[in-house]
């Protein structure tokens, strides 16, 4: 059990890869991965941040609409070249993330009815942004970050890349990484360790929100569009299930950062053999729902062992 | 041969036989031998992490064994589940408490057990009732109604003792119920000991504290380095041999190596590292005032609600007073703010180990940096050699006992839990050290060691100042006691006056005439 807790997502990735080798036509091939990777870009961006808040035994449920709002504000700014509007659309993302963690840090609203709500006002200041309209992304900039590759590696799978190295570098090697788990541990004992709990928990939000707010960048550079009605629509829950399956508990204390890369990763091979195998849209979600389950049940067999 | 009840000495009521119980690393029970006969009084003793709170937990099902099995009554059987062994009559009190703490007093004592009414709903008012009723036999006081987290730690575990006593039980297990409980909530606990075993119902104690062996057990088992070394009665066993074969070394060292370590308390005369004045908070702590100097441990005295811990708390800065301040070395300290009563200097060492100390999922080496990390840290990116210059440090001066400082503080034995906590608090180098019973759940020989330490770091030149129960220690280890009662400084003992008798009577607030018999 304690075996499967730790190693079972990449097990399952392993099966998957070997199943598909030997039933699913084309799919080990290199220009197959690049598209699987290209593709869960935003959610593994998503996931990483929260893999953070989980660690904080928080939740973060307005990812998708920080995507959003980054999305609606790229147009405003790309006259000035693809630097500033990032820079923006980030600032943006950040302003969600000082509310969340204004809430739950300082007024002690609970994490998921915090974020709830800005997941919900979230993209109604998103739609107010972009005065209810689907934009078409044009400068070249931007497009190739969304489209061209250096040395076969996609822009936006780099950003990926550096933004888990980051990530990892920030849980495993600095103070921050460490009082941040502390914090998840045990808030109380944290507290009067004389850790500054309030402001490690704002920090974790805005992170959390900026990396979001990349996502949203890289999913409109994707799509050649500014959409902020449906772009990260429920992706918070493929980014919890990722980092649930990927090994970080729901209860906080820990952070699995290659974890959460492996749960992103078998999110979108499942989606992919699915697809690939004609199997219906409905079918999958429900499939994601499974796999959520047997992960949330692993995970608390955990628990029960302690 | 015949039990103080008189039950025939073959007859046992719980018994393990070869019991074996290994973790990552480590066999903490190995081949344990373990008999219980009805109406016995067992003490289960042993250093800190020498398998006690393991065997209790694989005796109530919590853990399953490796090897080895378990007898009730004479038959073999095993517990899947604490819920097995609680329905076979195998009632137990874990060293942590482990109640619900957001439901209420009476809510917790009859979990899984709550009177119905005719809709199949729990009848509250019943619950409430009988509740009231169960405390009221065994004279505890409280709001049945009041969520459990709302109580003092100490009134928590008399809750857990009441549950434990209202299940209907042959066996009771209590591992180290009076580390947390005040000398008058001891005196209630023995009472209700006394009334189980008048019913026949079997005891096993864990304690680290020996006059209490003495007076509730009448055998002995003993564990060391997880085997069972000494199974016997207790009349038998003079304290310095008890002691000798918990520890493993001959009659003669232990006999030298005396048992409290506290040497001869001194005052000081220069000025004060703290100055506390006129600390007040409402319904908590009025008008406290109070001067401490370099080298001096001072004791604070006071029944619990008398204010002692809410005094500590106050000074550390986790609680935000309505009045007063606290200075150290002339500079005023921030009112309510920790991380500012760490920057000058004062740091806690909380009396909840586990919800106020620890940080369960973390190593024991990033407990024992936490409050330091960014001092070890160079630009914001910790350093492990640093880290480890320090942590090797005092896991040796401290002997915590582990596999190593990266295993995970939760796998600690209680006592070594607390030696971690200590660690954590000397490795930010303080000028005063603020300690809410510093050696709970430690065993005789660390226990000296804690003791011994406190000595050295006040020859050093720290403050400190230390709340403790246990009424022996404080008078040993501190030259000056301030009594405490109903949040106020009730009086102040010096040199000749820091006597468990005086200390006694200041307590309660009159002279006691008869002295107590203490072993
Ligand atoms: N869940 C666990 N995982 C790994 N090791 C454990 C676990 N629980 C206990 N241990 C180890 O087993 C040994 C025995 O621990 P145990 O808690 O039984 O000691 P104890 O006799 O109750 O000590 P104390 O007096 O300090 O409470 C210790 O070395 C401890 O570190
Ligand atoms: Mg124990």
């Amino acid at each position: 059990m304690a075996y499967l807790q730790q190693y079972g997502v990449y097990i399952a990735i392993v099966l998957l890869l070997m199943y598909n080798a030997a039933f699913t036509s084309n799919f080990i091939s290199v220009d197959n991965f690049r598209t699987q990777f290209i593709q869960m870009v935003p959610v593994l961006i998503v996931a990483l941040g929260m893999a953070l808040v989980i660690g904080t035994q928080g939740i973060d449920l307005s990812g998708g609409a920080v995507m959003a709002l980054a999305a609606a504000v790229i147009p405003l700014y790309i006259g000035y070249g693809l630097i500033p509007a990032a820079a923006m659309a980030i600032f943006a993302g950040c302003l969600i993330g000082v509310a969340n963690g204004a809430m739950i840090a300082f007024i002690g609203v609970q994490p998921i009815v915090a974020t709830l709500a800005l997941m919900v006002a979230g993209r109604g200041i998103a739609l107010v942004v972009a005065n209810e309209q689907l934009k078409s992304v044009t400068n070249p900039t931007i497009l190739s970050l969304g489209r061209n590759s250096i040395v076969g590696v996609p822009y936006s799978v780099l950003v990926a890349v550096i933004l888990v190295a980051v990530v990892a570098l920030l849980v495993n090697r600095t103070t921050f990484g460490k009082q941040l788990v502390a914090v998840g541990g045990s808030r109380r004992a944290a507290e009067l360790a004389g850790l500054p709990v309030k402001r490690i928990l704002m920090t974790t939000y805005i992170l959390a929100a900026a990396l979001a707010a990349v996502a949203g960048i890289v999913a409109t550079a994707r799509l050649g569009a500014s959409v902020p009605s449906t772009l990260g629509n429920l992706i918070e829950l493929s980014a919890i299930t990722a980092v649930v399956i990927g090994g970080t508990p729901l209860t906080g204390g820990k952070v699995k950062v290659v974890g959460t890369v492996a749960g992103a990763l078998l999110l979108q091979l499942i989606a992919a053999t699915l697809i690939k195998n004609n199997v219906p849209d409905a079918y999958s979600q429900i499939t994601q729902a499974v796999i959520i389950l047997i992960a949330v049940y692993i995970q608390r067999g955990k628990l029960a062992v302690r | 041969m015949i039990t103080p009840t008189g039950t025939p000495r073959d007859a046992t009521v719980l018994e393990a036989r070869g019991v074996t119980k290994r973790f990552a690393g480590i066999t903490a029970l190995d081949n344990v031998d373990f008999t219980l006969h009805p109406g016995e009084s067992l003490a289960l003793m042993g250093e800190n992490g020498a398998g006690k709170s393991t065997l209790i937990k694989v005796l109530t099902g919590v853990y399953q064994p490796d090897a080895g099995e378990l007898h009730l009554g004479g038959t073999t059987t095993t517990f899947a589940r604490p819920l097995d062994a609680q329905r076979s009559g195998i009632s137990t009190i874990y060293q942590e408490v482990n109640l619900i703490p957001l439901l209420s007093v009476a809510q917790n004592i009859f979990l899984g057990r709550e009177p119905r009414d005719r809709w199949g709903l729990i009848d509250f008012k019943q619950l409430n009732e009988n509740a009231r009723t169960l405390l009221d036999t065994y004279d505890i006081h409280v709001n049945v109604r009041r969520p459990l987290h709302r109580l003092a730690l100490g009134m928590q575990q008399m809750v857990a003792l009441a549950r434990a006593v209202s299940i209907d039980a042959r066996v009771v297990i209590m591992d180290e119920p009076t580390s947390s409980l005040e000398a008058r909530e001891v005196e209630t606990l023995f009472r209700v000991i006394g009334l189980l075993r008048a019913q026949g119902i079997a005891i096993v104690y864990v304690s680290h504290r020996m006059d209490e062996i003495y007076r509730v057990c009448d055998s002995v088992t003993v564990l060391r380095d997880g085997k069972s070394v000494h199974s016997g009665l207790l009349a038998d066993l003079p304290r310095v041999e008890l002691v000798s074969i918990m520890l493993g070394r001959s009659v003669e060292k232990t006999k030298r190596e005396s048992l409290t370590a506290f040497g001869s308390a001194r005052t000081s005369s220069q000025a004060p590292t703290l100055i506390a004045t006129d600390l007040t908070r409402k319904h908590q702590i009025s008008g406290i005032s109070l001067e401490i100097r370099p080298g001096e441990v001072v004791g604070l005295g006071g029944l619990l609600g008398s204010g002692r811990s809410e005094t500590l708390k106050a000074l550390a800065g986790v609680m935000k007073v309505d009045n007063g301040h606290v200075r150290v070395g002339g500079r005023l300290v921030k009112n309510g703010s920790v991380s500012a009563a760490i920057r000058a200097g004062i740091v806690m060492l909380p009396e909840d180990r586990k919800a106020e100390g620890i940080i369960p999922n973390l190593s024991i080496r990033d407990n024992i940096v936490l409050a330091a990390l960014p001092r070890l840290s160079v630009g914001g990116f910790t350093s492990r050699a640093r880290q480890d210059a320090i942590v090797d440090v005092f896991m040796k001066r401290l002997r915590i006992k582990a596999t190593s400082s990266s295993q995970l503080v939760s796998e600690l034995s209680g006592g070594n839990q607390q030696k971690v906590m200590i660690a954590r608090w000397l490795a930010m180098n303080p000028r005063v050290l603020l300690l809410d019973e510093p050696t709970r759940g430690i065993d005789v020989g660390a226990k000296a060691e804690v003791q011994a330490l406190i000595n050295e770091l006040a020859d050093e030149g720290l403050a400190i100042v230390m709340v403790s129960s246990e009424v022996e220690e404080v008078v040993e280890g501190s030259a000056r006691v301030i009594v405490l009662r109903d949040g106020s400084v009730e009086t102040e003992l010096i040199g000749d006056e820091v006597t468990e008798h005086h200390l006694l009577s200041a307590l309660v607030g009159e002279p006691i005439t008869v002295t107590k018999e203490l072993p």
